[in-house]
C-alpha cells in the first residue's frame, strides 16, 4: 500500500530536538519559519542569524547555514551578509531585549535603510535566558527580577512598541504584529512570515514580524495560564495587525 | 612602476581595493574620515559595496556578516571608534573570520584629541576585547609601506582566518607621499568554510559560541595553535645600521621613521647608533631583538605613548643591557632633535 505524505517535518529544520521550555512559543515560530522557507524553495540560499537570548541556539535547529550575532547586533550582521552577497536570503531571529533594548540602533537603522533582510521578533515581555529580568517590552505593573515592585512608568518608563516606531520608516516593506495562541493565529502568523520574506525576495525592503509569545518559566505560570495572560494583557498593550504591507497578495 | 602622490589613508584604501576588497563598512571619525570617504567614492567604481554604518558597533558587526559569507572586507576608524569595535573583534577572532581593520591612532585616553599617538599599543597587541585572542598587527612607517602592508593584510587575514590590524597614526594617515602599487592578480577562495547556503552539503555554522566548556576549550586550543604558527612565520622588522651599533633605538611606525633620522644624526657625531623597527607588533620580534642584549650598551625605546611597546622590549632583552625610554603622549610628536638630545644625555655626551 502506498502512502501519501501530507504532513512532515520541514526540510528547513534540522533534526535536533528543541531545547525550549514547555509552553514556550519559540518552537511554533521556528516551525512556521521553516515551513515558509520550504514553500518558497529558498532553503539552499537562506542564512539564519541567531541572537543572544533563549534562541541563541536557533541556528542549530534549522537545516540552514547560520551564525550567532553579538547581543543586539543581528541585523548589522545580516546587513553585512546581504550587502556582500545579495543573492542570499538572510533572516534574523531576535527577542525583545536583543532587538528593542541593546540593539535599538541597529533595528532602527536596518529598517530605515530598507535592508533586504527579514526579522522574526519574539516579544515575550521579559529576558528569558538570563532568568526573568525586565525587558523594554515588559508591561506596566509586571513584576520581574529587576522590577520586583512592578514596572512603573516613573522609574522604568513605558513598554516599547516596536512596530509602532518602525512603521514610520520608509525602508520598511512589511511589518506586522501577531500571536500563536490559537490555530487561526498560527495560520495568520505563517502568512505574515511569508510576506516578510517576500519583502526581501522581491527587493521591496525590510520585513519584520513581531510575535507576542509566552515565557511560562519566567512569568511563573503554567503554559495554559501563560496563553491566557498573553491574550488578556499583552494583546491589550500591543494591538495585533499589519502595520506596513508593500508586498500585497501573492498570486 | 607608476608613482602616485597620495595621502596615507587614501593609499591604504586604494591598496585594499587592489587587494580585492569590495566591501567596506565604517563610521566617520577624525583623523581617518578621508579613508571612509575614499571608499565611498571608489568602491562603486569597481562594483563594490560601501555602507556608512550607524556606529562603529554596527560597522564591526557588518564586517562579521560580510566576512562570514566569504568576502574580503575592511573598516577603518580611530581610537575611540576602535574601542567600540572590540566586542565584535573578539567574536570575529573566535569565529576565525578574516577581516582587515585600520586604526589611525589618535591621542587618548577618553575623547582625547585628534593628533598622532601610539597609545593604543596594548589594546592592539594584547587583546583589546574579551577572551584569549590575538590580532595580527602591522605598523607601517611610510605611506608606501602602509600600502604594501594593507595589501599583505588581506592575504594574511585569509591565510590564517584571522583579523589583521593596520596600526597607523594621524601623521602617517594625513601625510602625502609618492606610492606605487604592486601589480598582482587577486585570487582568494573562502568557499571551504563560508556561509553560502547549504546547497548540496550539510549546513555550516560560523560561530564564537560553545556552551560546553570542553568544546570551547578545544576551540581556544585551535586558536592558540594558529597563533603559534603566526609567531613562527610572520614576524617582520627592519634593522638599520645595527651591525656595529652599541646604542640601539627601538621604535615603530611614525616614530620608527623619526628614529631613523636620530640614527643619522648620531652617526654624524661618531655615535654608533642603530635602529630596530618592529613591523609586526604582534607577533613581536622577541628573539631578533634579544640578540642585542649582549651587543649593545644601551637600548632606547621611543614611542608616542607612556611606554607600552617598552614592556615587550624589556621581555626581549631580559635586562641584559641598559634599557631606557623616551616618550611623548597625547598627540605630541617627538622631534628628532629632542630624541637625539635625550640620547646624548644618556651617554654623557654634550
Amino acid at each position: 500500500m502506498e502512502y501519501n505524505v501530507i504532513y512532515k517535518m520541514p526540510d528547513a529544520l534540522s533534526k535536533k530536538p528543541f531545547t525550549y521550555c514547555p509552553g514556550c512559543h519559540h518552537g511554533i515560530v521556528h516551525r512556521l519559519v521553516a515551513e515558509v522557507i520550504d514553500e518558497l524553495g529558498i532553503r539552499e540560499k537562506t542564512i539564519i542569524v541567531a541572537p543572544v537570548g533563549c534562541s541563541v541556539f536557533a541556528y542549530e535547529f534549522f537545516n540552514l547555514d547560520g551564525t550567532v550575532a553579538p547581543h543586539g547586533r543581528a541585523t548589522a550582521v545580516a546587513t553585512g551578509m546581504k550587502r556582500a552577497n545579495p543573492d542570499l536570503v538572510v533572516f534574523t531571529y531576535q527577542g525583545d531585549g536583543d532587538l528593542a533594548a541593546i540593539g535599538t540602533a541597529e533595528t532602527i537603522h536596518t529598517a530605515n535603510r530598507g535592508e533586504r533582510v527579514t526579522t522574526i521578533f519574539i516579544n515575550n515581555a521579559i529576558y528569558g535566558m538570563t532568568g526573568g529580568q525586565m525587558a523594554p517590552t515588559t508591561l506596566l505593573g509586571m513584576k520581574t527580577t529587576t522590577s520586583p515592585y512592578g514596572r512603573s512608568p516613573e522609574r522604568e518608563g513605558y513598554p516599547v512598541h516596536v512596530c509602532e516606531i518602525l512603521k514610520e520608516l520608509k525602508g520598511v516593506a512589511f511589518l506586522a504584529r501577531t500571536k500563536v495562541t490559537t490555530p487561526k493565529d498560527v495560520l495568520t502568523t505563517k502568512k505574515y512570515i511569508k510576506k516578510a520574506f517576500l519583502a526581501q525576495i522581491k527587493n521591496l525592503g525590510y520585513g519584520l514580524v513581531e510575535v507576542l509569545s509566552t515565557c511560562p518559566t519566567n512569568w511563573g505560570v503554567p503554559p495554559i495560564k501563560a496563553m491566557q495572560w498573553l491574550e488578556h494583557n499583552m494583546v491589550v498593550e500591543y494591538p495585533l495587525g499589519v502595520f506596513v504591507d508593500k508586498v500585497g497578495e501573492d498570486k | 612602476m607608476k608613482k602616485l602622490m597620495m595621502k596615507g589613508v587614501e593609499a591604504i584604501g586604494e591598496g585594499a581595493i587592489r587587494a580585492g576588497c569590495r566591501n567596506y563598512f565604517g563610521y566617520p571619525i577624525t583623523p581617518q574620515s578621508e579613508l571612509t570617504e575614499y571608499m565611498a567614492r571608489r568602491l562603486p567604481e569597481v562594483g563594490g559595496s560601501f555602507l556608512q554604518a550607524e556606529s562603529e558597533i554596527a560597522a564591526v558587526n557588518m564586517i562579521y556578516g560580510a566576512s562570514s559569507v566569504g568576502k574580503r572586507v575592511m573598516t577603518s576608524t580611530s581610537s575611540p571608534g576602535f574601542s567600540l569595535m572590540q566586542e565584535g573583534i573578539s567574536y570575529i577572532a573566535c569565529a576565525q573570520l578574516p577581516a582587515v581593520f585600520v586604526n589611525v591612532v589618535r591621542g587618548g585616553p577618553g575623547l582625547g584629541d585628534i593628533q598622532p599617538s601610539q597609545g593604543d599599543y596594548f589594546q592592539a597587541t594584547k587583546g583589546g576585547g574579551h577572551g584569549d585572542y590575538r590580532l595580527i598587527v602591522l605598523s607601517p612607517s611610510t605611506v608606501q609601506e602602509a600600502t604594501d602592508l594593507t595589501m599583505l593584510a588581506f592575504d594574511m587575514a585569509d591565510r590564517y582566518r584571522n583579523p589583521v590590524l593596520i596600526f597607523a597614526d594621524g601623521l602617517l594617515g594625513q601625510m602625502m607621499e609618492p606610492v606605487s602599487f604592486e601589480e598582482k592578480e587577486v585570487t582568494y577562495d573562502n568557499s571551504a568554510w563560508a556561509l553560502t547556503g547549504a546547497k548540496g552539503r550539510s549546513p555550516r555554522q560560523v560561530t564564537s559560541f560553545n556552551i560546553d566548556p570542553y568544546g570551547l576549550e578545544k576551540m581556544n586550543m585551535e586558536l592558540q595553535k594558529k597563533y603559534r604558527q603566526i609567531e613562527a612565520n610572520e614576524i617582520r622588522y627592519e634593522e638599520y645600521r645595527t651591525e656595529d651599533a652599541d646604542v640601539l633605538i627601538v621604535a615603530h611606525g611614525t616614530v620608527g621613521r623619526i628614529a631613523k633620522s636620530v640614527v643619522k644624526m648620531a652617526r654624524e657625531e661618531g655615535i654608533k647608533a642603530g635602529l630596530f623597527r618592529p613591523i609586526t607588533l604582534y607577533p613581536f620580534a622577541y628573539e631578533a631583538l634579544s640578540n642585542y642584549g649582549e651587543k649593545t650598551k644601551l637600548v632606547l625605546t621611543v614611542e608616542m605613548s607612556s611606554g607600552q611597546m617598552l614592556e615587550d622590549v624589556k621581555l626581549s632583552l631580559c635586562n641584559k643591557t641598559r634599557i631606557e625610554f623616551y616618550g611623548r603622549m597625547a598627540g605630541v610628536v617627538p622631534t628628532p632633535e629632542e630624541v637625539f638630545a635625550y640620547l646624548k644625555s644618556l651617554i654623557g655626551r654634550q
